[in-house]
């Protein structure tokens, strides 16, 4: 029987298939315009690797978890991305998850949520804010990590991503240097995630989501926090072995 | 009396509307007088023995919003916005015929608001004091009450006796405990009426014109309610969460929050908002001498986060947890309400003491959030 987890985020859909609790498959996409047409690709490749809905019992997660007709259950990501830490970081802390148009902030008691805080409605300290800078610098996102490690110290102020996108344009019509601005925009994600996550403080961190592999910004926001900060590859995953391990039981 | 004229926009109302205009115009072609009330503080017992109908003013719907904001900040409480939205585009019928709008001091908000709505309708503030503990408070709430009697009584030239104050308390009193005796048809477990159910219920009741017949209606559905729970015809889920909501008015939310609770598992088994068992538990005291001295003080008591200090709030909703055996406490707060927002850091700690998970939500009436607010509560019900 394969347990199978279905992360419909707002920017990417990520799947995780496990067998006897141990991952036996993943699978990353862009959720693109309709999270039905993406919950259709994602089980006709399912089907392809032989996994089917005779063989297997489905749960979905992410803001689409409604789009996946399929499942047999939906679950929030919040529950789910706990639940994902836990099995990938095996210890209690705090688990903060950069998404698409959510940031979250969950603290793990025993494998189990007992508090969490979510960023307001609007995208700052979120992955969207990064997204719309990185585009207006002209880079991608790993780029712009790259680049603001060389940056100087220069501060964004605007919170809200729309002001703040006004803020480096005139950076940009000033002649700042990208690497600065570069700088200014993962500190300006990092002080928002800081001020989210003091309401769940803790002295342990894990990231999970899409910037699992963002060195940088993980090496900042441990030190923002005072506390470290870790991350693997695999917990871009979380939210969908969440929805995984839920399937299980 | 000159003749009753409908809005000019009438014949665009949908029915449910327009009957409602219909049914004020008549009431008050019939002789009846309109008070719109906005508070929990409003000693509606003057404006019973006044013999004039004292009802809630809309103010729970996104409608209005953005011709209110024609002449209001954005960035103001929408329960402020939606009631100053209703008189500006004259579609509430209880302000557009009220004879007399009866404000009050409470928020920086409102308080501003009134001068205002009083350019549209006449409106009547009372000034509350800041505290309920000063030697004096009481004082200046019994002499605000006093001013009003005397404004009600010149304008409608009417004369409040004791004797129709006495008669208004214990009509009061009746109302406050029927209400009580539904709020306590949430102790059993499952609850005997879903929570939804009971705040559409309150929220109609707030323009009820015959408060005796309301009563009855409130002390027929509890006995309904207790029937059907005796012959095991459950209205909720017995693995039901149970849950507190405090914080704001919750009028203008009961879809949005209450609705989203009960779809994903939950239910609200105590209303701890200024409607709620916390205001309508304190009665007048019906033999007092002084009957207005006792109005004024059963109102002074009231614990709304206007006044500082406010403990009395949050050890109430300490015990109404116990009562209603409550799973998890959710606060909502209205966007730019400052102080329900700033006092949730108190009830926070209060439930972190007690060992009670906490949620607050701050949101206004629109649905731009309804996503996100629907996966908080969701996601909250998940880990109880």
């Amino acid at each position: 029987m394969y347990c199978v987890g279905i992360d419909i985020g707002s920017t990417a859909s990520k799947v995780a298939v496990l067998k006897n609790s141990e991952i036996v498959h993943t699978m990353l996409m862009n959720t693109g315009f309709s999270s039905i047409a993406t919950s259709e690709a994602i089980l006709k490749n399912l089907n392809e690797s032989g996994i089917n809905k005779e063989n297997s019992k489905i749960i979905a997660t992410g803001y689409g978890r409604v789009s996946v007709p399929y499942a047999s259950k939906t679950i929030t990501e919040i529950s789910c991305h706990a639940r994902g830490a836990d099995f990938l970081f095996k210890e209690a802390g705090t688990v903060i998850d950069i998404g698409g148009q959510d940031t979250k902030a969950i603290m793990l008691n025993n494998g189990r949520v007992s508090k969490f805080i979510m960023n307001d409605k609007c995208s700052a300290g979120t992955g969207k804010f990064l997204e719309i800078m990185s585009n207006r610098l002209g880079v991608t996102q790993d780029e712009l990590s790259r680049l603001a490690m060389k940056g100087q110290a220069i501060a964004i102020s605007s919170m809200c991503t729309v002001f703040a996108e006004s803020e480096v344009i005139s950076l940009i019509g000033k002649g700042t240097p990208r690497e600065d601005i570069a700088f200014g925009v993962i500190e300006s994600v990092v002080n928002k995630v800081v001020q989210l996550v003091s309401q769940v403080y803790n002295d342990k961190y894990f990231l999970t989501g899409g910037l699992c592999d963002n060195r940088y910004l993980i090496e900042r926001l441990g030190k923002a926090l005072q506390n470290p900060v870790t991350s693997i590859p695999m917990a871009r995953y979380a939210g969908a072995i969440g929805a995984a391990l839920y399937a299980e039981n | 009396m000159s003749e009753l004229k409908l809005p000019g926009r009438f014949d665009e109302y949908v029915d449910a509307r327009k009957e409602g205009f219909i049914a004020v115009k008549e009431y008050k072609e019939n002789g009846g007088n309109v008070a719109g009330c906005l508070c929990s503080y409003t000693p509606v017992e003057l404006l019973d023995a006044a013999g004039i109908a004292a009802i809630s003013l809309c103010g729970t719907s996104n409608e209005t919003i953005p011709d209110a904001e024609k002449v209001l900040p954005k960035n103001l409480c929408p329960l402020i916005k939606s009631t100053y939205g209703f008189a500006y585009t004259e579609k509430c019928p209880y302000t557009y015929f009220s004879d007399i709008i009866i404000g009050e001091t409470t928020c920086d908000g409102k308080k501003k608001m009134y001068e205002l709505l009083n350019e549209l309708k006449e409106t009547y503030i009372l000034q509350l004091p800041q505290g309920q503990e000063r030697s004096y408070a009481k004082d200046i709430w019994y002499e605000e009450l006093k001013l009003l009697k005397e404004k009600l009584e010149e304008k409608f030239n009417v004369e409040i006796t004791d004797e129709k104050l006495r008669e208004a308390v214990k009509m009061r009193n009746n109302l406050r405990k029927a209400l009580c005796g539904m709020y306590n048809l949430q102790t059993s477990c499952p609850p005997a009426m879903s929570g939804t159910d009971m705040m559409y219920t309150l929220l109609k009741g707030s323009f009820s014109f015959d408060k005796n017949a309301y009563i009855e209606q409130i002390n027929n559905i509890v006995a309904k309610k207790i029937k059907e729970y005796q012959e095991e015809k459950f209205a909720v889920d017995k693995c039901a969460k149970r849950i507190l909501l405090t914080g704001c008015p919750s009028g203008g939310v009961i879809e949005k929050i209450g609705a989203v609770v009960e779809k994903n598992g939950g239910v609200i088994v105590c209303l701890d908002d200024c409607a709620g068992e916390r205001t309508n538990e304190i009665l007048v005291d019906e033999n007092a001498d002084d009957i207005l001295r006792a109005i004024s003080d059963r109102y002074l008591s009231i614990n709304c986060s206007v006044m500082t200090p406010n403990n009395g709030r949050i050890e109430n909703t300490k015990r109404m947890v116990e009562k209603y055996k409550v799973d998890g406490v959710i606060d909502m707060v209205l966007q730019a309400c400052h102080t329900f927002n700033i006092e949730s850091v108190n009830m926070g700690k209060m439930m972190d003491e007690i060992g009670v998970p906490f949620l607050k939500l701050e949101t206004d009436y629109s649905t731009a959030d309804s996503g996100q607010i629907e996966t908080r509560i969701e996601a909250f019900i998940e880990m109880l």
